[in-house]
C-alpha cells in the first residue's frame, strides 16, 4: 500500500495538469460571461466533492454510532476535515466569481447561505473534535454528523425550491451544456476526487499513527522509569 | 480577455488553500515522528 501512494500521487499530478489544460484551453468560453466562466471548472468541481465527502462522513457516522468501529470514527473525521477544505474553497471561489458576473459579491440567497450554514456545522462538527475531550466525544461528533449530512441535500436542492440568484445545476437543471464543456467538467471532478482521496488517504494515516502515539503516552506514563507497573 | 484577474484570483487562492491544508498535514506528521524518536528513547 506504501508503495502505491507515490505513484498514485504522480498519476493525480498528470491528471489534475490535464484537467487545468481542459479547463483553460480545451473548454470554449461562454459567451456572456467571458474568461470568467472558468472558475466553474474549479467551483463546481469543489462543491461535488465536498458532498461527496460529507456524504462518506455520514455513512461512517453512523457505522460508528451501530458498530463503535474506531475506523469508521477516523474515516468519518478525515472526510469531515478535507470536506471542509472543499467547502472553503467553493465558499471563496463563489464569491470571485459573483462579483464580474452579478457585481456583488455576496448575496443572502438560499444556496449561498445554506452552503455557509453547511461550512459551519462542519467547521462546528471539527471544533468538537479538537477541544472535546471526553470518552464521549466521537460519539457526539457522529450525532452531529448525522444532522449535518441532511443539511446536504437541501443546499444541493435549494436552488430547485427556491428562487435564487445562483444558475440552475449543470446536471438534472434543464438546461443544455456544450459536450466540450461537460467534458472538462467531469475531467475536472475526477483530478479533484482523485485529489481528495490521496489527501485523506494521507490525513487517516496520520490521525491512526497520532492516535497510537497517544496510547503509547498514556502506557508510559502507567510506567515508573524501571518499566515497573506503578 | 475581460474577468482574467478574477479567474486567476479563483485558481490561485483554490491551490493556495489546498497546499496550506497538505502543509499542515506535513507539519503535524514531522511532529508526530519527533514524538516517536522521543518515545523509543525512553
Amino acid at each position: 500500500m506504501k508503495k502505491a501512494f507515490p505513484i498514485l500521487g504522480v498519476l493525480t499530478a498528470i491528471l489534475l495538469v490535464y484537467a487545468l489544460y481542459q479547463a483553460l484551453v480545451v473548454a470554449p468560453t461562454e459567451q456572456t460571461m467571458g474568461a470568467v466562466q472558468r472558475i466553474f471548472y474549479y467551483h463546481v468541481p469543489s462543491a461535488w466533492t465536498a458532498f461527496l465527502l460529507f456524504f462518506i462522513n455520514f455513512g461512517s457516522s453512523v457505522y460508528y454510532l451501530i458498530k463503535r468501529c474506531a475506523t469508521a470514527d477516523i474515516v468519518a473525521l478525515v472526510c469531515a476535515e478535507v470536506g471542509v477544505v472543499f467547502c472553503t474553497v467553493v465558499l471563496i471561489t463563489g464569491p470571485i466569481w459573483a462579483r464580474p458576473v452579478w457585481g456583488i459579491w455576496w448575496t443572502w440567497d438560499m444556496r449561498l447561505t445554506s452552503t455557509l450554514v453547511l461550512w459551519l456545522i462542519y467547521v462546528s462538527y471539527l471544533f468538537l473534535r479538537r477541544f472535546s475531550s471526553g470518552g464521549q466525544t466521537p460519539l457526539l461528533a457522529a450525532a452531529l454528523a448525522v444532522l449535518g449530512a441532511l443539511c446536504v441535500p437541501f443546499v444541493y436542492f435549494s436552488i430547485w425550491f427556491f428562487r435564487t440568484q445562483h444558475p440552475q445545476p449543470v446536471m438534472g437543471g434543464g438546461g443544455s451544456i456544450d459536450p466540450r464543456m461537460m467534458h472538462a467538467l467531469l475531467i475536472n471532478w475526477l483530478a479533484f476526487s482523485c485529489f481528495a482521496f490521496l489527501v485523506c488517504w494521507s490525513r487517516y494515516r496520520l490521525e491512526k499513527l497520532s492516535r497510537e502515539v497517544d496510547e503509547a503516552h498514556a502506557m508510559q506514563s502507567l510506567l515508573d522509569p524501571g518499566g515497573r507497573a506503578l | 480577455m475581460k474577468g482574467n484577474p478574477y479567474l486567476f484570483a479563483a485558481y490561485a487562492v483554490t491551490w493556495i488553500i489546498h497546499i496550506a491544508y497538505i502543509s499542515t498535514i506535513v507539519a503535524r506528521y514531522s511532529r508526530l515522528k519527533r514524538e516517536i524518536a522521543e518515545l523509543k528513547k525512553k
